[in-house]
Protein backbone atom coordinates (compact mmCIF):
# COMPACT_ATOMS: atom_id res chain seq x y z
CA UNK A 1 0.00 0.00 0.00
CA UNK A 2 2.52 2.16 0.96
CA UNK A 3 4.91 1.74 -2.20
CA UNK A 4 1.71 2.27 -4.18
CA UNK A 5 1.02 5.79 -2.09
CA UNK A 6 4.84 6.44 -3.11
CA UNK A 7 3.99 5.44 -6.45
CA UNK A 8 1.40 7.65 -7.64
CA UNK A 9 1.76 10.38 -5.05
CA UNK A 10 5.24 10.76 -5.42
CA UNK A 11 4.92 10.90 -9.54
CA UNK A 12 1.83 13.40 -8.89
CA UNK A 13 4.17 15.79 -6.74
CA UNK A 14 6.94 15.00 -9.09
CA UNK A 15 4.56 15.65 -12.53
CA UNK A 16 3.50 19.27 -10.35
CA UNK A 17 6.82 19.96 -9.70
CA UNK A 18 8.09 19.06 -13.31
CA UNK A 19 5.13 21.85 -14.34
CA UNK A 20 7.05 24.79 -11.78
CA UNK A 21 9.85 24.89 -14.52
CA UNK A 22 7.69 23.66 -17.12
CA UNK A 23 5.42 27.52 -18.12
CA UNK A 24 4.34 28.28 -21.20
CA UNK A 25 7.25 30.08 -21.66
CA UNK A 26 9.48 26.92 -21.95
CA UNK A 27 7.07 23.99 -23.25
CA UNK A 28 5.35 25.62 -26.30
CA UNK A 29 8.95 26.29 -27.92
CA UNK A 30 10.83 23.31 -26.74
CA UNK A 31 7.34 20.24 -26.85
CA UNK A 32 5.48 21.91 -29.63
CA UNK A 33 7.16 24.36 -32.14
CA UNK A 34 10.62 22.32 -32.07
CA UNK A 35 9.01 18.77 -33.22
CA UNK A 36 6.42 20.47 -35.36
CA UNK A 37 9.96 22.07 -37.44
CA UNK A 38 11.26 19.24 -37.26
CA UNK A 39 8.71 17.69 -38.94
CA UNK A 40 8.49 19.73 -41.58
CA UNK A 41 12.21 20.32 -41.69
CA UNK A 42 12.45 16.44 -42.90
CA UNK A 43 9.51 16.26 -44.72
CA UNK A 44 11.27 18.74 -47.06
CA UNK A 45 14.48 17.33 -47.35
CA UNK A 46 12.37 14.09 -48.10
CA UNK A 47 10.74 15.91 -50.66
CA UNK A 48 14.06 18.03 -52.04
CA UNK A 49 15.69 14.35 -52.65
CA UNK A 50 12.91 12.38 -53.76
CA UNK A 51 12.69 10.08 -50.91
CA UNK A 52 10.53 8.09 -48.68
CA UNK A 53 7.03 10.38 -48.41
CA UNK A 54 5.45 12.77 -46.21
CA UNK A 55 4.04 10.44 -43.71
CA UNK A 56 7.10 8.13 -43.80
CA UNK A 57 9.02 11.32 -41.84
CA UNK A 58 5.96 12.89 -39.87
CA UNK A 59 5.81 9.28 -38.11
CA UNK A 60 9.54 9.01 -37.40
CA UNK A 61 10.06 12.93 -36.30
CA UNK A 62 6.91 12.68 -34.40
CA UNK A 63 7.79 9.07 -32.70
CA UNK A 64 11.72 10.70 -32.29
CA UNK A 65 10.38 13.75 -30.39
CA UNK A 66 8.68 11.65 -27.89
CA UNK A 67 12.37 11.04 -26.76
CA UNK A 68 12.70 14.49 -25.72
CA UNK A 69 10.50 14.95 -22.20
CA UNK A 70 11.03 11.15 -22.15
CA UNK A 71 15.09 11.59 -21.79
CA UNK A 72 15.00 15.03 -19.90
CA UNK A 73 12.46 14.20 -17.33
CA UNK A 74 14.30 11.34 -16.29
CA UNK A 75 17.27 13.19 -15.90
CA UNK A 76 16.07 15.60 -14.15
CA UNK A 77 14.36 13.29 -11.85
CA UNK A 78 18.58 13.38 -10.96
CA UNK A 79 20.27 16.04 -12.27
CA UNK A 80 17.23 19.05 -11.18
CA UNK A 81 17.74 17.29 -7.83
CA UNK A 82 20.99 17.37 -7.07
CA UNK A 83 21.05 21.44 -8.62
CA UNK A 84 18.11 22.08 -6.07
CA UNK A 85 19.76 20.22 -3.12
CA UNK A 86 16.96 17.73 -2.58
CA UNK A 87 18.71 15.09 -4.13
CA UNK A 88 20.07 13.85 -0.40
CA UNK A 89 17.16 14.41 1.18
CA UNK A 90 14.99 12.23 -1.79
CA UNK A 91 17.59 9.14 -1.52
CA UNK A 92 17.58 9.16 2.36
CA UNK A 93 13.95 8.45 2.46
CA UNK A 94 13.38 4.81 3.82
CA UNK A 95 10.95 4.46 0.49
CA UNK A 96 11.64 1.78 -2.00
CA UNK A 97 13.51 3.02 -4.73
CA UNK A 98 11.63 1.07 -7.38
CA UNK A 99 7.95 2.90 -6.81
CA UNK A 100 9.84 6.02 -6.05
CA UNK A 101 11.50 6.27 -9.36
CA UNK A 102 8.69 4.33 -11.50
CA UNK A 103 6.14 6.88 -9.75
CA UNK A 104 7.93 9.27 -11.26
CA UNK A 105 8.42 8.10 -14.75
CA UNK A 106 4.71 7.60 -15.02
CA UNK A 107 4.20 11.20 -16.08
CA UNK A 108 6.92 11.38 -18.48
CA UNK A 109 5.05 8.53 -20.51
CA UNK A 110 2.20 10.24 -20.80
CA UNK A 111 4.27 13.97 -21.69
CA UNK A 112 5.84 11.96 -24.32
CA UNK A 113 2.38 10.51 -25.81
CA UNK A 114 1.25 14.11 -25.20
CA UNK A 115 4.49 15.84 -27.41
CA UNK A 116 4.21 12.75 -30.03
CA UNK A 117 0.98 12.97 -30.56
CA UNK A 118 0.56 16.51 -30.95
CA UNK A 119 3.62 16.25 -33.23
CA UNK A 120 1.53 13.64 -35.69
CA UNK A 121 -1.86 15.38 -35.94
CA UNK A 122 0.11 18.81 -36.77
CA UNK A 123 2.22 16.62 -39.13
CA UNK A 124 -0.67 15.26 -40.66
CA UNK A 125 -2.83 18.99 -40.91
CA UNK A 126 0.11 20.76 -42.32
CA UNK A 127 1.58 18.78 -44.52
CA UNK A 128 -2.00 17.10 -45.67
CA UNK A 129 -1.08 13.44 -44.46
CA UNK A 130 -3.41 10.62 -44.87
CA UNK A 131 -3.67 8.20 -42.51
CA UNK A 132 -7.03 5.78 -42.17
CA UNK A 133 -9.34 6.77 -39.72
CA UNK A 134 -9.17 3.00 -37.98
CA UNK A 135 -5.37 2.72 -37.68
CA UNK A 136 -5.27 6.01 -34.96
CA UNK A 137 -6.48 4.29 -31.73
CA UNK A 138 -3.67 1.48 -32.53
CA UNK A 139 -1.38 4.33 -33.44
CA UNK A 140 -2.22 5.69 -30.13
CA UNK A 141 -1.30 2.58 -28.43
CA UNK A 142 2.11 2.06 -30.55
CA UNK A 143 2.88 5.92 -28.87
CA UNK A 144 2.59 4.74 -25.67
CA UNK A 145 4.40 1.77 -25.77
CA UNK A 146 7.65 3.82 -27.65
CA UNK A 147 6.88 6.79 -25.00
CA UNK A 148 6.87 3.75 -22.18
CA UNK A 149 10.41 2.57 -23.68
CA UNK A 150 12.00 6.19 -24.26
CA UNK A 151 11.27 6.48 -20.51
CA UNK A 152 13.30 3.19 -20.26
CA UNK A 153 16.21 4.70 -21.31
CA UNK A 154 15.51 8.06 -19.51
CA UNK A 155 15.59 5.99 -16.43
CA UNK A 156 19.07 4.92 -17.72
CA UNK A 157 20.34 8.34 -18.31
CA UNK A 158 18.88 9.36 -15.00
CA UNK A 159 21.02 7.01 -13.36
CA UNK A 160 23.97 7.93 -15.39
CA UNK A 161 23.54 10.92 -14.07
CA UNK A 162 24.34 10.63 -10.49
CA UNK A 163 28.16 11.05 -12.01
CA UNK A 164 27.42 12.74 -15.08
CA UNK A 165 26.95 16.89 -14.11
CA UNK A 166 26.34 17.71 -18.06
CA UNK A 167 22.95 16.21 -18.27
CA UNK A 168 21.38 18.57 -20.27
CA UNK A 169 24.31 17.70 -22.99
CA UNK A 170 24.24 13.92 -22.50
CA UNK A 171 20.78 14.31 -23.49
CA UNK A 172 21.05 15.79 -26.23
CA UNK A 173 23.64 13.24 -27.62
CA UNK A 174 21.70 10.25 -26.32
CA UNK A 175 18.56 12.22 -28.87
CA UNK A 176 21.03 12.74 -31.46
CA UNK A 177 22.13 8.82 -31.57
CA UNK A 178 18.23 7.97 -31.89
CA UNK A 179 17.78 10.18 -34.19
CA UNK A 180 20.59 8.86 -36.54
CA UNK A 181 20.22 4.83 -35.38
CA UNK A 182 16.74 4.31 -35.18
CA UNK A 183 15.17 4.78 -38.53
CA UNK A 184 13.77 8.01 -37.97
CA UNK A 185 14.98 9.69 -41.13
CA UNK A 186 15.54 6.69 -43.27
CA UNK A 187 14.61 3.04 -43.67
CA UNK A 188 16.17 0.63 -41.81
CA UNK A 189 16.79 -1.48 -44.84
CA UNK A 190 18.51 1.74 -46.26
CA UNK A 191 20.89 2.81 -43.73
CA UNK A 192 24.16 0.93 -43.30
CA UNK A 193 24.34 -2.75 -41.58
CA UNK A 194 25.81 -1.63 -38.41
CA UNK A 195 23.76 1.21 -37.92
CA UNK A 196 20.67 -1.01 -38.73
CA UNK A 197 22.27 -3.37 -35.97
CA UNK A 198 22.97 -0.81 -33.67
CA UNK A 199 19.23 0.76 -33.83
CA UNK A 200 18.02 -2.80 -33.09
CA UNK A 201 19.10 -2.15 -29.68
CA UNK A 202 17.54 0.99 -29.23
CA UNK A 203 14.31 2.13 -28.41
CA UNK A 204 11.95 4.10 -30.96
CA UNK A 205 13.21 1.95 -33.86
CA UNK A 206 10.19 -0.87 -33.46
CA UNK A 207 8.36 1.53 -32.45
CA UNK A 208 8.38 3.91 -35.80
CA UNK A 209 8.02 0.92 -37.98
CA UNK A 210 5.18 -0.11 -36.00
CA UNK A 211 3.18 2.95 -36.15
CA UNK A 212 4.40 3.42 -40.02
CA UNK A 213 3.27 -0.21 -40.69
CA UNK A 214 -0.67 1.10 -39.17
CA UNK A 215 -0.48 4.60 -40.95
CA UNK A 216 0.27 2.23 -44.21
CA UNK A 217 -2.75 -0.50 -43.36
CA UNK A 218 -1.85 -2.71 -41.71
CA UNK A 219 -3.96 -4.57 -38.50
CA UNK A 220 -2.41 -4.14 -34.72
CA UNK A 221 -2.40 -7.46 -34.66
CA UNK A 222 0.39 -7.60 -37.79
CA UNK A 223 2.79 -5.43 -35.48
CA UNK A 224 2.57 -6.94 -32.27
CA UNK A 225 5.69 -8.48 -32.24
CA UNK A 226 7.42 -5.29 -33.27
CA UNK A 227 5.28 -3.80 -30.22
CA UNK A 228 6.38 -6.33 -28.39
CA UNK A 229 9.82 -6.04 -28.81
CA UNK A 230 9.56 -2.60 -28.43
CA UNK A 231 8.28 -2.78 -24.81
CA UNK A 232 10.91 -5.31 -23.92
CA UNK A 233 13.82 -2.43 -24.71
CA UNK A 234 12.18 -0.40 -22.76
CA UNK A 235 12.34 -2.82 -20.33
CA UNK A 236 15.63 -3.70 -20.55
CA UNK A 237 16.64 -0.28 -20.11
CA UNK A 238 14.56 0.34 -17.11
CA UNK A 239 16.07 -2.44 -15.20
CA UNK A 240 19.87 -1.15 -16.32
CA UNK A 241 18.79 2.21 -14.74
CA UNK A 242 17.52 0.99 -11.82
CA UNK A 243 20.25 -1.29 -11.32
CA UNK A 244 22.72 1.42 -11.75
CA UNK A 245 20.64 3.96 -9.55
CA UNK A 246 21.27 1.53 -6.96
CA UNK A 247 25.30 0.74 -7.73
CA UNK A 248 25.57 4.37 -7.97
CA UNK A 249 23.67 5.66 -5.15
CA UNK A 250 26.03 3.34 -2.95
CA UNK A 251 29.01 4.20 -4.83
CA UNK A 252 28.05 7.91 -3.80
CA UNK A 253 26.84 7.64 -0.83
CA UNK A 254 30.93 6.15 -0.22
CA UNK A 255 32.51 8.64 -2.16
CA UNK A 256 30.29 11.12 -0.79
CA UNK A 257 29.92 12.59 -4.42
CA UNK A 258 25.73 12.98 -3.90
CA UNK A 259 25.24 16.44 -3.63
CA UNK A 260 28.10 17.45 -5.97
CA UNK A 261 27.19 20.16 -8.38
CA UNK B 1 40.97 53.43 -31.74
CA UNK B 2 43.43 50.68 -29.80
CA UNK B 3 40.99 50.61 -26.81
CA UNK B 4 38.05 49.90 -28.76
CA UNK B 5 40.24 47.05 -30.52
CA UNK B 6 41.82 45.99 -27.26
CA UNK B 7 38.66 45.40 -25.38
CA UNK B 8 36.88 43.69 -28.29
CA UNK B 9 40.32 41.16 -28.69
CA UNK B 10 40.03 40.71 -25.14
CA UNK B 11 36.38 39.98 -24.74
CA UNK B 12 36.76 37.83 -27.94
CA UNK B 13 39.11 35.65 -26.84
CA UNK B 14 37.58 35.14 -22.94
CA UNK B 15 34.33 34.11 -24.52
CA UNK B 16 36.42 31.81 -27.20
CA UNK B 17 37.86 30.09 -24.03
CA UNK B 18 34.76 29.90 -22.39
CA UNK B 19 32.77 28.43 -25.08
CA UNK B 20 35.47 26.54 -26.19
CA UNK B 21 35.53 24.36 -22.78
CA UNK B 22 32.04 24.11 -22.33
CA UNK B 23 30.50 20.98 -22.75
CA UNK B 24 27.04 22.11 -23.75
CA UNK B 25 27.83 25.18 -25.89
CA UNK B 26 31.28 24.38 -27.31
CA UNK B 27 30.99 20.31 -27.79
CA UNK B 28 27.21 20.13 -28.54
CA UNK B 29 27.23 22.73 -30.19
CA UNK B 30 29.21 21.18 -32.97
CA UNK B 31 27.88 17.97 -32.35
CA UNK B 32 24.16 18.40 -32.77
CA UNK B 33 23.87 19.91 -35.95
CA UNK B 34 26.49 17.55 -37.73
CA UNK B 35 24.32 14.58 -36.31
CA UNK B 36 21.05 16.35 -37.87
CA UNK B 37 23.46 16.78 -41.22
CA UNK B 38 24.06 12.84 -41.01
CA UNK B 39 20.56 11.88 -41.13
CA UNK B 40 20.34 14.41 -43.99
CA UNK B 41 22.85 13.35 -45.81
CA UNK B 42 21.46 9.60 -44.97
CA UNK B 43 17.92 10.58 -46.74
CA UNK B 44 20.21 12.20 -49.86
CA UNK B 45 22.12 9.05 -50.08
CA UNK B 46 18.92 6.83 -50.77
CA UNK B 47 19.19 7.94 -54.32
CA UNK B 48 22.51 8.38 -55.12
CA UNK B 49 23.03 10.97 -57.00
CA UNK B 50 26.21 13.12 -56.57
CA UNK B 51 25.02 16.70 -57.62
CA UNK B 52 22.24 15.67 -54.78
CA UNK B 53 24.89 14.80 -52.62
CA UNK B 54 27.25 17.97 -53.10
CA UNK B 55 24.12 20.43 -52.50
CA UNK B 56 23.36 18.40 -49.02
CA UNK B 57 27.10 18.24 -48.26
CA UNK B 58 27.72 22.15 -48.80
CA UNK B 59 24.69 22.99 -46.47
CA UNK B 60 24.97 20.55 -44.01
CA UNK B 61 28.72 22.13 -43.79
CA UNK B 62 27.42 25.14 -43.21
CA UNK B 63 23.91 24.68 -40.70
CA UNK B 64 26.33 24.40 -37.48
CA UNK B 65 26.96 27.91 -37.93
CA UNK B 66 23.29 29.03 -37.04
CA UNK B 67 23.30 26.33 -34.97
CA UNK B 68 25.78 28.50 -32.38
CA UNK B 69 24.23 31.33 -32.30
CA UNK B 70 20.66 30.38 -31.51
CA UNK B 71 20.66 29.08 -27.67
CA UNK B 72 23.34 30.95 -27.07
CA UNK B 73 22.47 34.52 -28.05
CA UNK B 74 19.00 34.07 -26.92
CA UNK B 75 20.24 33.84 -23.55
CA UNK B 76 23.31 35.36 -23.62
CA UNK B 77 21.50 38.44 -21.67
CA UNK B 78 19.37 36.66 -19.62
CA UNK B 79 22.69 34.33 -18.17
CA UNK B 80 24.16 37.28 -17.32
CA UNK B 81 21.62 38.42 -15.32
CA UNK B 82 20.86 34.52 -13.16
CA UNK B 83 24.53 35.63 -12.73
CA UNK B 84 24.10 38.91 -11.70
CA UNK B 85 26.56 40.36 -13.85
CA UNK B 86 23.94 41.80 -16.15
CA UNK B 87 24.29 44.99 -13.91
CA UNK B 88 27.88 45.54 -14.60
CA UNK B 89 27.49 44.79 -18.10
CA UNK B 90 25.14 47.58 -18.50
CA UNK B 91 27.21 49.94 -15.73
CA UNK B 92 30.25 49.43 -17.65
CA UNK B 93 31.05 53.00 -19.95
CA UNK B 94 31.10 51.03 -22.79
CA UNK B 95 28.12 50.41 -25.90
CA UNK B 96 26.07 47.10 -24.59
CA UNK B 97 26.84 46.08 -28.54
CA UNK B 98 30.65 46.29 -27.69
CA UNK B 99 30.31 44.19 -24.79
CA UNK B 100 27.96 41.58 -26.85
CA UNK B 101 29.19 41.52 -30.44
CA UNK B 102 32.60 39.86 -29.24
CA UNK B 103 30.54 37.21 -27.67
CA UNK B 104 28.28 36.66 -30.86
CA UNK B 105 31.72 36.76 -32.94
CA UNK B 106 33.21 33.97 -30.55
CA UNK B 107 30.19 32.18 -31.10
CA UNK B 108 30.54 31.84 -34.60
CA UNK B 109 34.00 30.91 -34.43
CA UNK B 110 32.72 27.80 -32.78
CA UNK B 111 30.37 27.95 -36.11
CA UNK B 112 33.89 27.60 -38.01
CA UNK B 113 34.77 24.58 -35.93
CA UNK B 114 31.49 23.42 -37.20
CA UNK B 115 32.08 23.61 -40.75
CA UNK B 116 35.37 22.00 -40.42
CA UNK B 117 34.23 19.24 -38.15
CA UNK B 118 31.30 18.48 -41.07
CA UNK B 119 33.62 18.93 -43.83
CA UNK B 120 36.10 15.95 -42.14
CA UNK B 121 33.10 13.92 -40.74
CA UNK B 122 31.46 13.70 -44.54
CA UNK B 123 34.68 13.07 -46.09
CA UNK B 124 35.12 9.97 -43.01
CA UNK B 125 32.09 8.92 -43.07
CA UNK B 126 30.37 9.21 -46.32
CA UNK B 127 33.33 9.29 -48.79
CA UNK B 128 32.26 12.82 -49.84
CA UNK B 129 34.80 15.31 -51.08
CA UNK B 130 33.07 18.59 -51.83
CA UNK B 131 34.11 20.09 -55.29
CA UNK B 132 35.05 23.35 -54.60
CA UNK B 133 35.81 25.62 -57.67
CA UNK B 134 37.42 28.08 -56.10
CA UNK B 135 38.65 28.06 -52.56
CA UNK B 136 39.70 31.45 -51.84
CA UNK B 137 35.72 32.89 -52.80
CA UNK B 138 34.65 29.58 -50.55
CA UNK B 139 36.60 30.65 -47.69
CA UNK B 140 35.40 34.66 -47.91
CA UNK B 141 31.82 33.43 -48.48
CA UNK B 142 32.06 31.38 -45.26
CA UNK B 143 33.96 34.20 -43.13
CA UNK B 144 31.43 36.70 -44.13
CA UNK B 145 28.63 34.36 -43.41
CA UNK B 146 30.09 33.47 -40.14
CA UNK B 147 30.35 37.20 -39.61
CA UNK B 148 26.19 38.33 -40.65
CA UNK B 149 25.58 35.21 -38.53
CA UNK B 150 27.32 37.14 -35.48
CA UNK B 151 25.23 40.01 -36.18
CA UNK B 152 22.05 38.39 -35.88
CA UNK B 153 23.00 36.76 -32.81
CA UNK B 154 23.45 39.79 -31.66
CA UNK B 155 19.76 41.27 -32.75
CA UNK B 156 18.83 38.07 -30.92
CA UNK B 157 20.67 38.42 -27.60
CA UNK B 158 18.98 42.22 -27.57
CA UNK B 159 15.64 41.26 -28.86
CA UNK B 160 15.23 38.35 -26.20
CA UNK B 161 15.96 39.82 -23.27
CA UNK B 162 12.78 40.65 -22.27
CA UNK B 163 11.90 36.98 -22.38
CA UNK B 164 11.98 34.98 -19.50
CA UNK B 165 12.37 31.93 -21.00
CA UNK B 166 14.84 33.15 -24.52
CA UNK B 167 16.85 29.78 -24.28
CA UNK B 168 13.71 27.72 -25.60
CA UNK B 169 12.83 30.26 -27.65
CA UNK B 170 16.64 30.37 -29.45
CA UNK B 171 16.26 26.54 -29.39
CA UNK B 172 13.04 26.95 -31.35
CA UNK B 173 14.72 29.11 -33.65
CA UNK B 174 17.26 26.15 -34.72
CA UNK B 175 15.06 23.89 -37.20
CA UNK B 176 13.34 27.33 -38.66
CA UNK B 177 16.52 28.61 -39.55
CA UNK B 178 17.98 25.30 -40.75
CA UNK B 179 14.48 25.34 -43.31
CA UNK B 180 14.59 28.62 -43.82
CA UNK B 181 18.39 29.36 -45.12
CA UNK B 182 18.35 26.85 -47.91
CA UNK B 183 20.85 24.54 -46.30
CA UNK B 184 19.59 21.43 -46.81
CA UNK B 185 16.03 22.25 -49.00
CA UNK B 186 16.41 24.96 -51.85
CA UNK B 187 14.38 28.18 -50.95
CA UNK B 188 11.93 27.70 -53.81
CA UNK B 189 10.87 24.37 -52.70
CA UNK B 190 9.37 26.01 -49.41
CA UNK B 191 5.59 27.65 -49.93
CA UNK B 192 5.62 31.27 -51.72
CA UNK B 193 4.31 32.67 -48.76
CA UNK B 194 7.43 31.41 -46.68
CA UNK B 195 10.27 32.16 -48.68
CA UNK B 196 9.85 36.16 -48.05
CA UNK B 197 10.86 35.16 -44.56
CA UNK B 198 14.27 33.55 -46.43
CA UNK B 199 14.97 36.54 -48.05
CA UNK B 200 16.07 39.12 -44.77
CA UNK B 201 17.73 36.71 -43.06
CA UNK B 202 21.24 36.98 -44.07
CA UNK B 203 22.77 33.57 -43.65
CA UNK B 204 19.80 32.43 -46.31
CA UNK B 205 22.52 34.91 -48.93
CA UNK B 206 25.67 33.72 -47.25
CA UNK B 207 24.73 30.12 -48.21
CA UNK B 208 23.73 31.25 -52.01
CA UNK B 209 27.62 32.98 -52.10
CA UNK B 210 28.64 29.83 -50.55
CA UNK B 211 26.76 27.32 -53.31
CA UNK B 212 28.36 30.25 -56.11
CA UNK B 213 31.75 29.98 -55.04
CA UNK B 214 31.71 26.18 -55.08
CA UNK B 215 29.79 26.12 -58.19
CA UNK B 216 32.73 28.02 -59.95
CA UNK B 217 30.29 31.18 -60.25
CA UNK B 218 30.04 34.58 -58.78
CA UNK B 219 29.45 35.27 -55.26
CA UNK B 220 29.71 38.78 -54.94
CA UNK B 221 25.94 39.65 -55.67
CA UNK B 222 25.11 37.12 -52.86
CA UNK B 223 27.79 38.48 -50.42
CA UNK B 224 26.58 42.30 -51.33
CA UNK B 225 22.86 41.25 -49.65
CA UNK B 226 24.24 38.94 -47.43
CA UNK B 227 26.52 42.23 -45.96
CA UNK B 228 23.69 44.40 -46.44
CA UNK B 229 21.28 42.69 -44.53
CA UNK B 230 23.17 41.25 -41.79
CA UNK B 231 24.06 45.78 -41.36
CA UNK B 232 20.60 46.00 -41.15
CA UNK B 233 20.29 43.55 -38.22
CA UNK B 234 23.80 45.13 -36.46
CA UNK B 235 21.78 48.94 -37.14
CA UNK B 236 18.65 47.84 -35.63
CA UNK B 237 20.29 45.74 -32.52
CA UNK B 238 22.20 48.88 -31.78
CA UNK B 239 19.30 50.79 -31.42
CA UNK B 240 17.11 48.50 -29.64
CA UNK B 241 19.98 47.08 -27.12
CA UNK B 242 20.18 50.94 -26.47
CA UNK B 243 16.18 51.81 -25.98
CA UNK B 244 16.36 48.18 -23.84
CA UNK B 245 19.16 49.25 -21.46
CA UNK B 246 17.36 53.11 -20.85
CA UNK B 247 14.01 51.48 -20.41
CA UNK B 248 15.28 49.05 -18.00
CA UNK B 249 17.26 51.43 -16.36
CA UNK B 250 14.08 53.96 -15.85
CA UNK B 251 11.73 50.89 -14.83
CA UNK B 252 14.32 49.63 -12.88
CA UNK B 253 13.71 45.95 -14.45
CA UNK B 254 17.10 45.14 -14.94
CA UNK B 255 17.14 42.43 -12.27
CA UNK B 256 13.88 40.98 -13.90
CA UNK B 257 14.32 37.31 -12.26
Amino acid sequence: MTSLRIFFVGGLMSYRAMFGWLTPGVLIPSLLISPICQILLFAFIGRSAGVGDDEFYVIGNALNYAAIPCLFAMSATIEGERQASTLSIVLTTPARRLPLFLGRALPVVVNGWCVAMVGVLAGVLLLDVHIPGAAWPAILLVVVATSVSCTGLGLAMGAVCLRVREAATFGNVIFCVLLVFSGVNVAQDDLPGWMAAVGDWLPLTHGIQAARQLADGAALGSVADLVLTELAIGAVYAVLGLVLLRFLEQQSRRLDTLTRV
Amino acid sequence: MNALLHQQWTCYRLQLKVLSTSAFEGFLAVLFPLMFATSALLVYRVQDDPDAMQYAGLGAAIMGMWTCQGVVASSLLTRERWAGTLELVVAAPVAIARVIVPVTLAMSTIGLYSVVATIVWMRWVFDLRLHIESWPLFLVSVLATALTVALVGFFLAVTAVRFRYSWALGAALEYPGWILCGFLVPVTLLPVWIQPLSWVIPTTWGMAAIRSAADGGSPWGDLALCAATGAAYAVLAAWLGGRLVDSARRHATLALT
